[in-house]
């Protein structure tokens, strides 16, 4: 038995501790928001915050977060940082498909929240795990910028 | 989001518009149905004959008692703003706010949603708004025009009197007010009127400005659901492997070890994939690891990329069938003593959308329920029927939201699998592929060696142009195992298609080389088709226009080289009847800065394409190329004229991603194969662009009456010779081989 504190609530599961905590969201949890894109590590959809940090959930076994708060994408609005970021995306029609967002998002905010006026140097280093093949960049590029504003002026 | 299918059928055979078929009727549980029967444009006339013999609706809109409207629709969300742009046709003439419109996806059925300019239900071909535009603009206008006159009979008035806003029926002389919610029932009552208005360009007050996406909210806080998202009760998880060569097939499997893991309930075997069932992915993906597995490789356990290429080359070099052949262009060539020849070679390309392809199926004895994000429902429907051996009234297809289609989502193999893989599990099974099988077992953009001549008159101009094109055909393939052979597919096909077909043209793949803006009075296009064994081919963004794109407009550049004149005033003198795709070329050009100095190291490229119905484009992009040989994008300007303009923010967008989808592939996008097995796996070896890597983009949308033309594949194909032009331009390279890669590494 393991208990994650999962956006605010604590919950039980009965898994081995090696499993990847992506697999533990998304088919347990149920917490569909988190996305599989490569399961290695590659790609960054599986995005969540671990004590505010983003973490690859594919690559993060469940033991390795046990007591340490975690936050996904349905809770992430939440944050400051996560409510400006999510608010930037609308305005600047960031989205297509979506499938890649959640860990977008989840990289912007915990970037916004670590650096509050991110240089396009910073945006660069902190979004390059995290692909979108819809070709969002240079929007996400814009947004995170619009977002610190925001951020930065509550 | 919900699916749902009006529960009666529209009772009348109203009053037909006399260009177009509208149908209206009483909504289930109250409210105003208007049916839409969405026909290709060049068959209207056909249609109009056929009136007396029936009508079918194949959309819907539903403007319900509390003044809620709600399109139902065949199209589907795969990131291309569909779910956006055609609600804003409809309220754009119904005159509600488009926060009033609300969306639902079609259930599979050809008869009802089928795509006007193919005759089949899908979403591709960046047909979407082509297809639609005037049809769902009439609709919306019918329906106002039938509340406008419910409210003026109430009144007792002149409906000419009254006018609708905002979801209100308004008589302005007596200041009397109604809403549409109130009117529904009246309305569902009148005959819907002969013919309306559409309004004009300068009346718009919803198409051409940049309102938000729809979709956006529920994408951006986790809710969307995707196919991989759904969550049946009793849910258990695949995860499957297929023979990893081409035709092979299962040979011995040990299950013994995957069988004791925890959380594995199930091995399946199928006759070319094995497939494990766990309570959730982890379990399932740690059981497919642990089997003990051969397989029988087949025919196909010795290919190799090389194989293929010279098999292309060798085709290239036969004579083809001719797709176009204006004045004597191979007598010229033969006599020109100024002669210009290349060959060009593209390679395979994988579609990898972020949403790995996945399905998930539930057999039962009397039925079926599936889940999945596709762009072809009745494809879809048909392929679980033929696997689980149901008929196809009993499949029930679910649409989702699409996590990128690009074509992948066009072909129906991975919901064969799923439904083949579903029949032997007594619960619904989501059968979620890995990124490495997801990437091993795609269907590719097949690879094509272009051979290709020109003769240059006394002005260094293109008298002649000659161009064979070689590779597979993917539209014989889906022809042969898709496409329904019925009446409404070969009209949608369209005489010239029809012909095209029957002389054994594949019309895609010489898409963009037959019909160039340029003016080139001798030009002769040809087409050699030659399968690779095995390997699956399909379509990818851009389709034909994306390859032939490539060829025609490096091969333009290599002539103003050649001819030692600048790009754009090369291809400039050559588009005296073409002043869309000047205008475009122009646009692009001065926004770039083009002709103003570079730093060293870096060049500017520049591309031109006339297609996808209509629409126009240009790009410049500037590269840098380093002194080890690696190339960065750092800018592209666009400039496109796609016709009227529905949503300018949502072309924008398209643009921006068809640029990246399209630099990925052409600095990095190779599918390779070895002993019969694809060599890359996932994005290590199957690069896409990364944010550090991705260009500054700047659209420029060229004003436009015309009738709208496609905004999702254009943006791809033009910017790999952009791209290629800007390396030479950098380098005094020309890249005649894609991808670009390691190149220009120094030796
Ligand atoms: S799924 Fe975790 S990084 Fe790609
Ligand atoms: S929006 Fe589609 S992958 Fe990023």
């Amino acid at each position: 038995m393991i208990t994650l504190e999962i956006n605010g609530s604590a919950r039980e599961f009965a898994v081995s501790p090696d499993m990847p905590l992506l697999w533990l969201l998304r088919d347990l949890a149920r917490l569909t928001g988190t996305k599989f894109g490569c399961g290695i590590g590659l790609c960054g959809a599986c995005t969540v915050h671990a004590n505010g940090e983003p973490i690859r959930a594919c690559i993060t076994p469940v033991s390795a977060v046990a007591g340490r708060k975690l936050t996904t994408i349905e809770a992430v609005g939440g944050t400051p940082t996560g409510q400006a970021v999510q608010q930037a995306w609308l305005e600047l029609g960031v989205v297509q498909c979506g499938y890649c967002q959640s860990g977008q998002i989840m990289s912007a905010a915990a970037l916004l929240a670590r650096n509050p006026q991110p240089a396009d140097a910073d945006i660069d280093a902190a979004m390059a795990g995290n692909l979108c093949r819809c070709g969002t960049y240079d929007r996400i590029r814009a947004a995170i910028k619009r977002a610190a504003v925001r951020a930065g002026s509550r | 989001m919900s699916e749902q299918t009006p529960s009666t059928p529209p009772r009348t055979a109203a009053t037909v518009s006399r260009r177009r078929f509208l149908q209206a009727s009483a909504a289930a549980g109250g409210g105003l149905l208007i049916g839409v029967a969405l026909r290709g444009r060049e068959h209207v006339a056909m249609a109009a004959t056929r009136a007396e013999a029936g009508f079918s609706p194949n959309a819907f809109i539903r403007i319900d008692r509390a003044g809620d409207v709600t399109l139902i629709m065949h199209k589907v969300e795969m990131g291309q703003g569909t779910y956006t742009a055609m609600p804003m046709l409809i309220a754009e003439e119904l005159e509600v706010d488009l926060d009033k419109v609300r969306l639902e996806h079609a259930p599979a059925n050809d008869d009802l949603y089928a795509e006007p300019l193919f005759g089949v239900q899908e979403t591709g071909g960046s047909t979407s708004v082509r297809g639609n535009f005037d049809l769902l603009r009439e609709a919306g206008a019918s329906a106002r025009a039938m509340l406008v006159a419910a409210a003026a009979n109430g009144w007792d008035v002149d409906p000419t009197t009254c006018h609708a806003t905002h979801g209100e029926v308004v008589h302005a002389a007596s200041g009397r007010r109604a809403r549409y919610g109130d009117l529904v029932d009246a309305a569902a009552r009148l005959p819907i009127p002969d013919d309306v208005v559409l309004k004009q360009p300068a009346q718009f007050r919803l198409i051409g400005t940049p309102v938000a996406r729809l979709d956006g909210p529920e994408k951006v806080n986790g809710s969307a659901t995707f196919g991989i998202d759904v969550r049946p009760p009793g849910l258990v998880f695949a995860a499957v492997c297929a023979c990893p060569v081409f035709g092979g097939t299962l040979g011995s499997l040990d299950d013994r070890r995957a069988q004791a893991i925890p959380g594995v309930r199930q091995v399946v075997r199928l006759a070319d994939a094995v497939a494990v069932i766990g309570e959730h992915t982890w379990a399932a993906q740690q059981g497919l690891a642990a089997l003990d597995l051969r397989w029988q490789e087949g025919p196909n356990a010795r290919l190799t990329t090389a194989d293929i290429f010279a098999a292309l080359t060798a085709a290239s070099t036969r004579s083809g069938v001719t797709a176009r052949n204006d004045g004597d262009a191979t007598g010229i060539l033969a006599r020109s003593n100024r002669k210009l020849e290349a060959v060009y070679e593209q390679p395979f390309l994988a579609h990898a959308p972020m949403e790995p392809v996945n399905c998930t199926v539930h057999v039962r004895s009397d039925g079926c329920d599936v889940w999945v994000g596709t762009q072809v429902p009745t494809f879809a429907r048909t392929a679980v029927a033929n696997a689980t051996g149901l008929p196809a009234e009993r499949v029930r297809i679910h649409n989702h939201l699409l996590g990128g289609g690009f074509g992948r989502r066009l072909e129906i193999d991975f919901i064969a699998r799923a439904a083949a893989i579903a029949a032997q599990v007594p619960a619904p099974v989501q059968v979620l592929w890995s990124r490495e099988e997801d990437v091993r077992q795609d269907m590719y953009r097949p690879a094509y060696v272009d051979r290709i001549a020109a003769a240059l008159d006394e002005h260094d101009r293109p008298a002649a142009w000659s161009h064979r094109i070689a590779g597979s055909s993917v539209v014989a393939r889906v022809g042969r195992d898709l496409m329904p052979k019925t009446f409404k597919v070969l009209r949608a096909a369209g005489l010239s298609g029809l012909v095209s077909m029957i002389r054994g043209v594949d019309i895609d793949a010489v898409d963009g080389a037959t019909d160039l803006p340029y003016d080139i009075p001798n030009l002769r296009v040809e087409w050699v088709r030659e399968e690779p064994p095995g390997i699956p081919t399909a379509f990818w963004r851009g389709v034909g226009p994306t390859r032939n794109a490539f060829v025609v407009e490096s091969f333009i550049d290599e002539l103003a080289a050649a001819a030692r004149q600048d790009p754009v005033d090369y291809r400039r003198a050559l588009l005296a009847s073409a002043p869309r795709a000047r205008a475009v070329l122009d646009t692009a050009a001065r926004a770039s800065g083009w002709g103003t100095p570079v730093p060293r190291g870096r060049g500017r490229g520049v591309a031109l394409l006339r297609g996808f119905g209509g629409t126009h484009i240009a790009q410049v992009a500037e590269v840098e190329v380093g002194t080890d040989g690696a190339v960065r994008v750092q800018r592209v300007v666009c400039a496109v004229d796609c016709g009227l303009v529905i949503n300018p923010d949502l072309v924008k967008a398209q643009m921006e991603g068809g640029i990246v989808f399209g630099i990925s592939a052409v600095l990095y996008g190779e599918i390779t194969l070895k002993n019969g097995r694809v060599e890359q796996g996932n994005f290590s070896d199957y690069p896409i662009l990364r944010i550090d890597q991705s260009p500054r983009i700047e659209v420029h949308l060229v004003p436009s009456t015309a009738p709208p033309g496609g905004v999702g594949e254009p943006g791809t194909s033009v910017i790999m010779p952009a791209v290629t032009n800007a390396i030479f331009a950098a380098t005094g390279k020309r890249i005649r081989r894609l991808p670009v890669k390691d190149q220009l590494r120094p030796v």
